[in-house]
């Protein structure tokens, strides 16, 4: 299965917001950790009700936490 | 390994359990040899009734035990929840499963048209039922480790 276009920097910002855990932020968007792992490892693309809710959480706008094509995370 | 991959696992292997026993234990109950027609329609009819009804029990047993088990080993508590990944798979899982069935159906009929006698399409019926469960099984585990 190829990689999803969608990447996302949840990673880097879960870390940037006191070491979030999975779990904590599958927690406050709704979902299991299991979706978490599955978001960062590239291999799920998220509803855009989801991708909002975890923009939502690290308060950020949309396009700083996922990106579209071929950009790598830092 | 996540508990989704771990349940996947153990939902195919205990398919194949509960499939293979049921099966051992009903094939020597065959009515061999019975002058009457409805008599071999009335033991097809109840393998899959009682394989259901089985079937339904074993998985909720089986679940239950994983359940305590993964709790203990892990010290984690099984999701809650299905969330929309989990979702989009079991309906991924379910569209497979259907196709697989479909086509053990239709085979089944062909088996008819072709003059097979009728437990031939009975049999494939109940073969098609369970490779179609294996398959919904399997599709889970592998959207699970390779995504969606």
């Amino acid at each position: 299965m190829g990689r999803n276009l969608v990447g996302n920097h949840i990673r880097k910002l879960r870390f940037n917001h006191n070491e979030m855990t999975q779990q904590q932020l599958a927690d406050k968007v709704g979902v299991t950790r299991q979706t978490i792992v599955a978001l960062e490892k590239g291999n799920y693309s998220p509803s855009l009700e989801l991708a909002f809710r975890i923009a939502i959480a690290f308060n950020m706008p949309l396009e700083e936490v996922f990106y579209y094509g071929e950009m790598k995370e830092d | 390994m996540t508990f989704q991959e771990k349940k996947s696992i153990v939902s195919l292997f205990s398919a194949i359990l509960i499939f293979v026993s049921y099966s051992l234990y009903m094939y020597p109950r065959y009515p061999d040899g019975a002058p009457e027609q409805t008599e071999l329609f009335r033991y097809w009819g109840s393998f899959v009734l009682i394989l259901t009804l089985v079937s339904i029990i074993a998985h909720i047993i089986i679940s239950i035990v994983f359940n305590l088990i993964y709790r203990i080993t892990t010290n984690e508590k099984e999701p809650s929840f299905e969330d929309e990944l989990d979702k989009l798979i079991g309906l991924k899982a379910f569209r497979n499963s259907f196709f697989v069935f479909v086509i053990g159906f239709l085979l089944a009929m062909g088996s008819l048209v072709i003059e097979q006698p009728s437990q031939v399409m009975f049999m494939t019926l109940i073969v098609s039922g369970f490779i179609a469960e294996l398959t919904g099984a399997a599709t889970k585990l592998y959207h699970y480790r390779k995504g969606v």
